[in-house]
C-alpha cells in the first residue's frame, strides 16, 4: 500500500494577516517514524491541527489515508495531544472505557506495568505512566496513523525507551507515526526530520539533512569562564558545553579575534553543528 | 564557596523522597541534577534552599537574601506585566532604582524578551515564562542560583538562551543548580547529578560519569536478557554489568541516555533482589 497516511500539498494558514503555516508540502508513509522540528511559534501546531482534520487550510490540499479529513477518517487516526487528552479526575480503567465507547470499541487491557494504576485517578499516578496510559488509549481502535506532540516530555529515560517500544511497534505494524520533540536525542530516533521555522518547512531528511552546512565553532580554553563572557559580551551565538564553549554559524577569525582582545588563551575548532544550532541559527536570521 | 547537601535523607510520611543524598555545588559552576518525575529533583532543590527539613544530614546554603530560587510552577505572576514582576522581584530582593532598571534592561535583552516588557505574563509562551522566572530569580545576583526545571516542555531556541542566562550567572561567580529531564543539557552542565527514585545514581562531569561506568551496553535486534534491554532507534541496546556479554554482539560506546537508563535498571535489580 503505498497511500500516505496524511499528507500536506502546498499548505498555507492565515490568521488575519499573520501565516502560520506557509506552503508547507510533506506527508508521512505507512509504517515510517517522522520527526517534526521547530521552535516555538514555527507553525507544528498549526500543521498538526491541519492534518488532523482540527483546522481548515486558508490554501492548499490536506489528504487524510488518501482522501479528505472527515469523520470517518478522522475515526482511522490516532492522537496524543501534548497535555494527554486524559480526564484527571477519572481512574486509568475508566478513562479507556469512555474512550473505548466513544469509537465503539472494545475496552483495551492494561499492560503488566500499568495494571497496578488501573483504579487510581489520573491526576495521582506519575507522569510517565499517565503518557504510558494515554498510548493506550490513543492506540485501542487501532489507527492507522498516530500524531504524538511531545509524547515523552518530563519523563525519565527508562520510561521514555518504554514510550519508544510501544512508538516502533505501531510503526512495524504499518502505521505511520509523525511525533513532535523537543528533545533532540529524541529526534535520532525518528527515520526522518522535517524542520520548520516562521510557517516554512526549511529542510527535511537525516540528522545530517537537517543540519546541512551550517558549523559550529568549539572553543577550548581552561577558562570558560572568561571565554564565555567574551563572546557573549561581543553577541556571539555562544553555548556553554560542559567546561568547553561552542558558538554557532560564526567565523573563526572573528571569534579568534574577541578571544585575543579578551586575553582569553584557548584554540577554535571548526565541527559540524547539531540540530539545536541550526535551529538558533535560523532564529537569529528571523529576528 | 561551595553549598551542598551532605548525607541527606529526606521523607514525607511513610515515603523516602531522599536516601543519603551528598551533592557539591561550588561557585563558578553549573550543576545539573537529572531524573524523571518522581525520582526526588524538587525535594532536593526544595532542602537546598530550606522550605524543607531534612531528616539527615546537613545543608550547606547561604541566607535566603543571597539564594534565587526559580520553583517548578510559573515563578511569576500572571497579572503583571513582565517589567512589572521583574520590578516586583527586584524591590523584595533591594535592587531599587536606577540600579533596577540597568540590571531589567540587561535581562530582558539576554532572555529575549524586550519586545515582551509590557506584556501580562499570562500572555507569554511557555518559554517565555520560565525565561521570565529565571530573570526573576537572578535579578538580585544571587551567591546560589536553584532553578526547578527551568527547560521542561521549552523549545530548543528558548533553552539556549536560558542556558545563556544561567552560564553568565555562573560565570560572574554564582553557584547554579538546575533540575532537568533532558540529559542533553545534563551532558552540558559541568558536573551532573543522576537521581533515580530518591537515590543518587552517580555523579561528576560527564566525562567522570563516563569513565566510571561499570560493564558493557551491546546493540541488538531482539535482546539476550529484555529485563536488561530498552529501546534506542530500530535497535535495543542491553547492559552487561558484569561485562560479561557474549563475544558475538556489537559492543556499544554508551551514551549519557544508555548510561542512565543501565545504572536504573541495576539499581532496580539490585533493590529487588534485597526486597
Amino acid at each position: 500500500m503505498s497511500t500516505k497516511v496524511v499528507e500536506a500539498r502546498s499548505v498555507t494558514r492565515r490568521f488575519g494577516s499573520f501565516t502560520a503555516v506557509d506552503e508547507v508540502t510533506m506527508d508521512v508513509a505507512p509504517g515510517e517514524v517522522v520527526g517534526l522540528l521547530g521552535a516555538n511559534g514555527a507553525g507544528k501546531t498549526t500543521l498538526m491541527r491541519m492534518l488532523l482534520g482540527l483546522l481548515p487550510t486558508t490554501e492548499g490540499t490536506v489528504l487524510m489515508l488518501g482522501g479528505p479529513p472527515r469523520r470517518e477518517r478522522r475515526r482511522r487516526l490516532g492522537y496524543v495531544p501534548q497535555n494527554l487528552g486524559l480526564y484527571r479526575d477519572l481512574t486509568l480503567t475508566e478513562n479507556l472505557a469512555f474512550v473505548a465507547d466513544a469509537y465503539g470499541t472494545p475496552v483495551p487491557a492494561l499492560p503488566d506495568d500499568l495494571s497496578r494504576y488501573a483504579d487510581v485517578l489520573v491526576a495521582d499516578i506519575p507522569l510517565g505512566a499517565q503518557r504510558q496510559g494515554a498510548f493506550v488509549a490513543a492506540l485501542s481502535h487501532e489507527p492507522e496513523a498516530v500524531l504524538l506532540d511531545e509524547p515523552t516530555s518530563g519523563v525519565d529515560a527508562l520510561a521514555r525507551a518504554t514510550l519508544w517500544d510501544t512508538i516502533r511497534e505501531q510503526a512495524d505494524r504499518g502505521v505511520g507515526v509523525l511525533i513532535t520533540t523537543h528533545y533532540m536525542q529524541e529526534a535520532q530516533q525518528c527515520d526522518r526530520l522535517l524542520l520548520m521555522s516562521q510557517g516554512r518547512l526549511v529542510a527535511q531528511g537525516s540528522e545530517a539533512d537537517i543540519v546541512g552546512s551550517t558549523r559550529a565553532l568549539v572553543v577550548r580554553t581552561d577558562d570558560w569562564a572568561a571565554a564565555f563572557s567574551a563572546l557573549n559580551d561581543a553577541g556571539a551565538a555562544v553555548i556553554l558545553d560542559g567546561r568547553t564553549v561552542r558558538v554557532a554559524d560564526a567565523g573563526r577569525d572573528e571569534i579568534a579575534r574577541i578571544l585575543g582582545a579578551a586575553h582569553v588563551d584557548a584554540s577554535v575548532e571548526p565541527v559540524p553543528a547539531t540540530i539545536e544550532e541550526r535551529m538558533l541559527v535560523l532564529a537569529h536570521q528571523a529576528r | 564557596m561551595t553549598y551542598g547537601l551532605t548525607s541527606v535523607d529526606v521523607s514525607f510520611g511513610d515515603v523516602r523522597a531522599l536516601h543519603d543524598v551528598t551533592v557539591e555545588i561550588p561557585a563558578g559552576q553549573v550543576v545539573a541534577i537529572v531524573g524523571g518525575d518522581g525520582a526526588g529533583k524538587t525535594t532536593l532543590l526544595r532542602t537546598l534552599v530550606r522550605e524543607v527539613a531534612p531528616d539527615a544530614g546537613h545543608v550547606h546554603a547561604p541566607s535566603k537574601a543571597e539564594i534565587g530560587f526559580l520553583p517548578a510552577s510559573t515563578g511569576s505572576w500572571a497579572a503583571l506585566s513582565v517589567t512589572q514582576n521583574l520590578n516586583f522581584a527586584g524591590g523584595v530582593y533591594g535592587v531599587r532604582g536606577a540600579a533596577l532598571d540597568e540590571r531589567r534592561t540587561a535581562l530582558l535583552a539576554t532572555a529575549g524578551l524586550s519586545a515582551a516588557a509590557d506584556r501580562l505574563a499570562s500572555r507569554l509562551s511557555g518559554g517565555m515564562r520560565r525565561k521570565l522566572g529565571v530573570c526573576m530569580a537572578i535579578v538580585h545576583r544571587p551567591r546560589l542560583l536553584v532553578l526547578d526545571e527551568p527547560s521542561t516542555g521549552v523549545d530548543p531556541v528558548s533553552r539556549v538562551d536560558l542556558w545563556r542566562m544561567l552560564s553568565e550567572a555562573a560565570a560572574a561567580g554564582s553557584a547554579v543548580v538546575m533540575s532537568t529531564t533532558y540529559l542533553d543539557e545534563a551532558e552540558r552542565a559541568g558536573h551532573l547529578v543522576v537521581l533515580d527514585a530518591g537515590h543518587v545514581l552517580v555523579q561528576g562531569s560527564y566525562d567522570e560519569v563516563r569513565a566510571g561506568f561499570p560493564g558493557t551496553v551491546t546493540r541488538t535486534g531482539s535482546a539476550v536478557r529484555p529485563g536488561w534491554s530498552w529501546r534506542r532507534g530500530r535497535e535495543r541496546h542491553e547492559y552487561w554489568p558484569d561485562g560479561d556479554a557474549p563475544p558475538r554482539l556489537p559492543v556499544v560506546e554508551p551514551d549519557l541516555e544508555d548510561i542512565v537508563i543501565a545504572l536504573s535498571l541495576a539499581r532496580r535489580a539490585d533493590a529487588g533482589a534485597r526486597a
